[in-house]
């Protein structure tokens, strides 16, 4: 009885989280642009979203933004781990206190510093200040998830290769890496997650003829809710479950493999 | 470790051009006068009426929502640990997925929901029932926040509950805990990390959101997110919307503060 | 030493990679920032084909919104449309390029009266050429609002339509609407004016069911509002989908606005953004803007080849009386534009 209640409180959440998703995916297959009346089946507005070069350039700027911040910030932050742990306790101290920074700020006050201080560089707007401004928030969250995977037995143990002959580099490659891995991995998941899901510091650090997903539909739904917007949603979706099952069933016979 | 300092180098280049350098930049905005020279009424300016009245409402509807993630967030951490929902990846993978969905879409969505034409009312019509006012109205503020940030509510806790080892559990109850005094004294105070960080996690994009305001609130629900918006794209004052942007920062310095000494003292105030 | 050479290094490196590939690109491109959805993509296609110009369009939803992205060079656009106040602000500014009328050949096709009508912004014609033209006015339900005859502003007060108002969400709008209610200026910097039609305003609030910009149209469309804002553009589109709907001039007089294109001093490529703008003044190519926005085209040659239902209705070519009761909106001083501010955050804090 008890279980049974407990599943059902997981539906209902579920339901809650992925109800509206839901009902975006049925009215983008909607003929009609009607929001509450479901006329016929149509992919039309899937050619509309196709055939617009705003909605397309968006989505590319979307993904390409988010894969290369999360690459560069993963790369960066993994290399900040390996650096900061020869460092002073007191200089490590502040270190942290500055990386936590962007992730405690409130994303409105991020963003608008970032902005700022591009102006006051003379930096334009585009692509690069929005990448830029992706991989400086999402560094922490790498550095939070790496970090915790390099104590005192990664020293050890990197030690001891190095006293068996092993190489430096090797010595790295064969035992820190390996140990910092699933770190490093979800510190990627987490920013790339991170960089799709903004707005708001995207709004403040974009410039010319740059869109992404979320700045654009912000435009778009001011003028008013076009059923092409829905096709995009359920386009994003499909794509998000596609890669994150890949992901996830890579984890799944990692898992097998490693027992 | 013997590795060399200058790993670091990158890291701190983006330390420093990419956190310190635009905190100097909004401070020096903000307390830099329209037309040159220092002052402080950008910084004062948050204690006029008007943007007293906005903060006001932002508390308020940031408490609400963050209140309610909680309540939802920490009972399905706990039923997710004891259900074979399924590993812990899944979980994860189901609670992240409406993330990959761009938030604003998820906005959107509920914009499609509650709309006086909407989807809820489009079904209340079929069934021969009388149609819902729900949108531009704080309610609708409220809710969205709270489906935008669930999903950062929900992980860290679930996080922390996974981390529980259920031999601890065992042994409270061995020693003749009953199981209220058990989740108190035991599942609740192991959580308070995860909880801690769910409710900053929540609580401050929901301080400082203009978006969900905007989309939900009809231009009726005016929170400070909203003004520091407007000061900066509407009446180009860049000098006032820093100077409120750097008072938002002391907003989350003292709500920070705030939360360590509370989670230290007041375990167990939830349940 | 070395660590601070490492750092440098960084630093370079990180230049670089902020420098390279922002603007990639310098020829064959043209950077246009307008209004959202505002003019045919099927133009701008024929436009790139014929001329081989890359066109990257960026928009903004408000002239407020647009004016420091060029006044700081956050980026450089090529082209802008924007409103007659604005033109006429960032030609005190010095912040546009004179067009060269030796390149816009197809500059004759625009009607007089509306360049005439420019020139209350842009003397000479120097710096702008028009666009499009729109009258704000109200849009009503005819089904929804019974047997009230909607002819003035001040039926946006009627509690009869509590819930279902819609308006603006632009400051400068919603008081052009309240002072023409009380008989002001609508361009006027009276603090004690301004403040009655706060007052207006706020009383106004409670009765609202939604501050939208362009949005308007679409709860007008599906029913969910009786009575709304809009310019006259709209009202085809509305009437399409809904055939209760009707537009009015109120007799208090409103605003219009002249949208001309326009080319700020950052422009990389004046020779294209002149071809382009040139392009956009061809009769055929208007007309295709006209259908696709049905706003009031100030092109004389594509009115001709506009459909003749159309042509006569008075809600998209206005009347000379009608024109003669409209102004445009005028910048303000930064000073008057803080009082408006300040009435505003208080007429939404309400």
């Amino acid at each position: 009885m008890k279980k049974f209640f407990g599943n059902l409180y997981i539906v209902i959440i579920m339901l809650f989280l992925y109800l509206p998703i839901l009902t975006l995916i049925v009215l983008s297959f909607n003929e009609a642009k009607s929001m509450s009346v479901f006329t016929r089946f149509s992919l039309k507005w899937y050619g509309e979203m196709f055939h617009s070069k705003l909605i397309l350039g968006a989505l590319v700027n979307t993904f390409s933004i988010a894969l290369l911040a999360a690459l560069i910030a993963t790369i960066i932050g993994t290399m900040a781990v390996i650096g900061i742990d020869g460092m002073k306790q007191s200089t490590q101290m502040v270190l942290m206190g500055c990386n936590n920074i962007p992730m405690l700020n409130a994303d409105i006050v991020t963003g608008i510093a970032l902005m700022l201080s591009f102006l006051m560089f003379g930096i334009s707007l585009g692509y690069c200040t929005i990448l830029f401004s992706h991989i400086t928030f999402c560094i922490p969250y790498v550095i939070l998830s790496v970090r915790p995977r390099m104590n005192k037995a990664t020293d050890t143990l990197f030690e001891a290769a190095l006293d068996l002959g092993a190489s430096r580099g090797y010595a790295f490659r064969k035992v820190v890496l390996p140990e910092l891995l699933p770190g490093i991995a979800s510190g990627f998941l987490l920013s790339f997650t991170m960089s799709i899901d903004d707005f708001i510091i995207t709004h403040f650090t974009r410039g010319a003829g740059i869109n992404t997903i979320s700045t654009l539909i912000y435009s778009e739904v001011k003028i008013g809710i076009r059923p092409s917007l829905y096709a995009l949603s359920t386009v994003i979706f499909l794509i998000a479950l596609v890669v994150l099952l890949v992901v996830n069933w890579n984890n799944i016979k990692n898992e097998r493999t490693a027992a | 470790m013997t590795f060399s300092k200058k790993w670091s180098a990158p890291f701190i280049v983006f330390v420093i051009a990419g956190t310190v350098i635009p905190i100097l930049s909004i401070a020096y905005y903000g307390f830099t006068a329209r037309g040159g020279g220092i002052t402080l009424d950008n910084i004062t300016a948050m204690f006029s009426a008007n943007h007293m009245q906005a903060l006001g409402l932002s508390l308020l509807l940031a408490l609400v929502s963050t209140l309610v993630c909680l309540i939802v967030a920490f009972p399905m951490a706990i039923v997710l640990r004891d259900s074979k929902f399924g590993k812990q990846g899944f979980t994860i993978f189901v609670l992240i997925l409406p993330m990959w969905m761009n938030f604003l879409l998820r906005t959107m969505a509920w914009q499609v929901l509650l709309e006086r034409a909407g989807v809820i009312n489009g079904i209340l019509q079929a069934l021969g029932l009388p149609r819902q006012e729900m949108m531009n109205t704080p309610g609708a503020v409220v809710l969205g926040m709270v489906y935008d940030f669930l999903p950062f509510m929900i992980l860290p806790i679930y996080n922390a509950v996974m981390k529980i080892d259920s031999h601890l559990i065992e042994a409270a109850y061995d020693l003749g805990a009953g199981k209220a005094y058990m989740y108190r004294k035991v599942i609740l105070p192991l959580c308070v990390p995860g909880i801690v960080s769910g409710i900053t996690m929540v609580f401050i994009p929901a301080l400082t959101t203009f978006v969900i305001s905007n989309m939900l609130g009809g231009g009726k629900v005016n929170l400070i997110g909203n003004i520091i918006e407007q000061e900066f794209t509407v009446n180009s004052n860049w000098y006032l919307g820093s100077g409120l942007s750097l008072v938002m920062m002391v907003f989350i310095i003292i709500s920070m503060v705030l939360l360590e000494k509370f989670d230290k003292t007041g375990e167990g105030t939830f349940i | 030493m070395k660590k601070i050479k490492w750092v440098l290094a960084a630093v370079a490196v990180l230049g670089m990679m902020l420098c390279t590939g922002c603007r990639s690109g310098e020829n064959g491109e043209i950077y246009v920032y307008s209004y959202g959805d505002y003019f045919d993509q099927e133009a701008i296609a024929d436009f790139e084909d014929e001329t081989g110009i890359r066109v990257i369009q960026d928009t903004y939803d408000t002239a407020e919104e647009m004016y420091p992205v060029i006044e700081k060079g956050t980026a450089d656009y090529d082209v802008i449309i924007t409103s007659d106040y604005m033109i006429e602000k960032m030609i005190h500014h010095k912040m546009l390029l004179e067009v060269d009328k030796k390149n816009l050949p197809a500059l004759k096709n625009i009607d007089s009266r509306y360049m005439k009508k420019s020139e209350s912004f842009d003397p000479g014609n120097r710096y702008s050429v028009p666009y499009m033209v729109g009258v704000s006015g109200i849009i009503y339900n005819k089904k929804m609002v019974g047997d009230v005859k909607i002819d003035s502003w001040g039926d946006l007060w009627n509690p009869k339509f509590k819930d279902s108002i819609v308006m603006p969400d632009s400051v400068r709008d919603d008081f052009m609407i309240a002072l023409r209610l009380l008989g002001y200026d609508q361009n006027t910097s009276n603090e004690k004016e301004i403040k009655a039609a706060a007052e207006l305003l706020k009383k106004q609030k409670p009765l609202v069911y939604k501050y939208a910009n362009d949005s308007a149209r679409d709860l007008l469309a599906d029913g969910s509002a009786a009575i709304g804002v809009v310019w006259n553009g709209e009202y085809i589109y509305t009437k399409d989908l809904n055939p209760d709907v009707e537009f009015v001039i109120p007799k208090e007089g409103t605003e219009f606005f002249v949208d001309s294109w326009a080319i700020p001093k950052t422009s990389k490529n004046k020779a294209n953004a002149e071809k382009f703008i040139n392009y956009m003044c061809k009769a055929k190519v208007a007309k295709k803007n006209f259908d696709y926005l049905y706003y009031t085209t100030p092109n004389e040659a594509a009115m001709k080849l506009i459909e003749k239902k159309y042509r006569k209705e008075e809600a998209i070519f206005p009347t000379d009386e009608t024109l003669d009761m409209c102004d445009t909106l005028k910048t303000l001083d930064t000073k008057t534009t803080d009082l408006y501010s300040k009435y505003w955050k208080e007429v939404k804090a309400k």
